[in-house]
């Protein structure tokens, strides 16, 4: 194991810590899906977690939208010790999650798909207000919506998730949980999402993104956590060169992104695959 | 730039700012948006629309006696009875869901009614609301097999359909029908009690008059908000033709008998019903599980509650729709919401919009495809055909039907609009 450079990156832009994980472990059975895993994240902060298939990001993520419980291991939000029994705690307390599926009504507009389950006044729906409030969640994300009354089935896949986005904001959160949110997106549309990451991060909300694509990663992330086989393996920069990322992910240093990297020669500038 | 939510005059209004989206905001405009609508497969009402102008101009040109207003009025007599019953499938399709014993469910509350009314002796309101709650309990069952259980909604309806007939005979007994008292209220209000004129009057301009303020309450809101906004103009035509429709319609039917009090209370449930579909969470939440189970359940929607509320009401209205037809025919039979009840409830429902795929429909679209089905069976009637010939020209209506609401389907999907 050679390059696993332990980037601490307390870095100064950030702010208070939002969430604080120490020691998490939650086993399915006989399976330890995740094993003693640490984590912050901080206001103001995008996270990006990484990992293979199986590397126990999606059960972290679960377990922080209270879907499931850890076995061990505390979790600290907002400095204040919690238990994240069920998903309407975890929402309650300030931790919305953004799921890869979205989960969008097509045949509802953008403004139901908003306010689903949490419309104003039950028995008169007041579209009015609610269609103001979703313009505004919209054009402080600098959304590129072009109708809230359409039907989000017209909408492309960049703006399915600029809506899914801004119905996490409706709840005024503290922590937003990003599963996959470029994935199955176009390279334009993969930017738009990559804007809207970093305005929901100038909105001082604690951000954490998990992600397949390392171009993605780094170009949003502030910290990138790296697990592997359910433990925490490396913590990086953004400036992170492709090659540490990939032997921290994989946990192996001989690989076709290595081999090409010393091809290559031993250049001293990070150039990167693509 | 973002945040300016005060609406000054020089900034476009906060829904108008993306120069992105074609706005409709002339007349041409508003009927290119209309052409483009449907052509993305949008249809709305426009098939109900087609439909009727073929059917009205085919019969009347086969027997002059069809558009006579003595005619009409009968129509709007049956149209009410299964009217109702497809106004509970609307709410049945709109989750995504279908229950094909509406007819059997009717025609156990026109025996039980007729039994507990007739034979029994008990008061015929009592008779009535026992009815009611036994097919509300019906409803219930089906939502209990269905969210408890996992039975598909298609089985259990289906093996309903047989069980409720069986008990509606059992009902009926040996005699096979019970006749209703003529004279009685129920009868009377089934066969004879029409508005009068002055009522019926007042009732189309009232409805031209709540179309225009709340359109205009609604615009008030949203120019205060800073949203564009229907003009004054625009909504005081809208309320104008509507007044003017339905005037020269009441006008019409007032030359013969007049506005049946039974179609009045079709029609008011259908107002009731479009208003908690449109404008309530119950009915966002209809829509929401109709469209996207998984998505309603994550937005904290009581998915099981929705499902069991429109099972409930979709029997409830088939009872209902069941007892208005004993009152219709003066009898309790044996015959009462077999044959085509179950399908003309349906088609009525696909017919004037209702997706059979969940997630879209109008409670209107049962007042409109009622109205389709009657008048076709109205007219093969006028023309002296068979049963034989009915049902199979019901059946291709209804096979038209279904044809044009996947194709419109297909068509939404690819035009982003599902």
């Amino acid at each position: 194991m050679s390059t696993i450079s332990d980037v601490d990156h307390p870095q100064d832009g950030p702010g208070e810590l939002v969430l604080r994980l120490r020691g998490i472990s939650k086993n399915f059975g006989a399976v330890s899906a995740l094993a003693d895993v640490d984590l912050d994240v901080h206001a103001g902060e995008v996270v990006a977690l990484v990992g293979d298939n199986g590397a126990g990001k999606s059960t972290l993520v679960k377990i922080l939208a209270g879907v499931h419980q850890p076995t061990s291991g505390t979790i600290a939000f907002d400095g204040q010790h919690v238990v994240l029994s069920d998903p309407a705690t975890a929402l309650g307390l300030g931790i919305a999650t953004v799921f890869q599926d979205l989960a969008l009504c097509e045949n509802l507009d953008v403004v139901a798909n908003i306010f689903l389950g949490r419309e104003l006044d039950p028995i008169r729906l007041d579209e009015v207000s609610m269609e103001i409030r979703a313009w505004t969640l919209l054009n402080e994300l600098s959304a590129r919506i072009p109708s809230v009354r359409e039907p989000v089935a017209a909408l492309s896949g960049g703006q399915r998730q600029t809506v899914a986005i801004a119905r996490s904001l409706l709840t005024e959160p503290k922590l937003i949980l990003l599963d996959e949110p470029t994935a199955a997106l176009g390279v334009a549309q993969t930017a738009e999402v990559l804007d809207l990451i970093e305005r929901v991060r100038a909105r001082g909300l604690g951000v954490i993104v998990i992600s397949h694509n390392m171009e993605d990663v780094r170009a949003v992330a502030d910290r990138i956590v790296v697990l592997r086989l359910g433990r925490n393996n490396g913590e990086f920069g953004p400036d992170v060169s492709n090659q540490d990322l990939v032997t921290a992910i994989t946990g192996a240093d001989e690989n076709s992104v290595s081999r090409r990297a010393s091809r290559r020669g031993a250049q001293p500038s990070r150039e990167v695959l693509i | 730039m973002t945040d300016d939510t005060q609406p000054v005059s020089t900034t476009p209004l906060l829904d108008r700012r993306d120069e992105r989206v074609a706005h409709a905001d002339t007349i041409s405009g508003m009927i290119g948006a209309f052409v483009d609508r449907v052509r993305s497969g949008d249809l709305g009402s426009l098939p109900v629309v087609v439909g009727l102008l073929v059917i009205c101009t085919a019969f009347q040109s086969l027997n002059p006696v069809f558009l006579a207003p003595d005619n009409l009025v009968n129509l709007l007599f049956d149209c009410s009875t299964v009217g109702v019953i497809s106004l509970g499938i609307v709410c049945i399709l709109m989750v995504g869901e279908i229950d094909l014993s509406v007819g059997s469910v009717s025609g156990f509350s026109s025996a039980l009614v007729g039994v507990l009314w007739v034979n029994q002796d008990w008061p015929v309101a009592v008779a009535i609301v026992t009815a009611l709650v036994l097919g509300a309990s019906i409803g219930a069952l089906y939502a209990f097999l269905f969210n408890r259980l996992g039975m598909p909604s298609f089985v259990s309806t289906l093996s309903g359909l047989l069980a409720w007939l069986g008990l509606q005979l059992y009902l009926l007994g040996s005699s096979g029908s019970i006749n209703l008292p003529y004279g009685s209220p129920l009868v009377n209000f089934g066969q004879t009690l029409v508005m009068p004129p002055i009522v019926s009057y007042a009732l189309a301009a009232l409805a031209g008059v709540v179309v225009f303020a709340t359109g205009y309450r609604m615009a008030v809101r949203r120019r205060a908000a800073g949203l564009s906004a229907n003009s004054l103009g625009r909504l005081l035509l809208k309320g104008a033709l509507v007044i003017i429709v339905l005037e020269f319609i009441v006008y019409y039917l007032n030359l013969a008998r007049g506005v049946p009090w039974m179609f009045g209370l079709f029609v008011g449930l259908c107002v009731v019903m479009n208003y908690a579909l449109k404008r309530t969470k119950w009915g966002r939440s209809m829509s929401a599980v109709g469209g996207n189970r998984e998505a309603a359940r994550r937005a904290g929607i009581n998915v099981r509650r929705i499902y069991a509320s429109a099972f409930v009401l979709c029997s409830t209205l088939a009872a209902a729709g069941g007892i208005l037809a004993a009152a219709r025919l003066a009898s309790s039979s044996q015959q009462a919401g077999t044959g085509d009840v179950n399908l003309n409830a349906i088609a009525a429902a696909v017919i004037g919009g209702t997706s059979l795929f969940g997630g879209r429909g109008s409670a209107y679209s049962a007042l409109l495809g009622i109205i389709v089905i009657q008048s076709i069976a109205s007219g093969l009637t006028l023309l002296d055909l068979s049963s034989s010939l009915r049902y199979m020209i019901t059946g291709a209506v209804l096979a038209v039907a279904v044809i044009v609401d996947s194709l419109a389907r297909r068509s939404r999907v690819s035009h982003g609009r599902a």
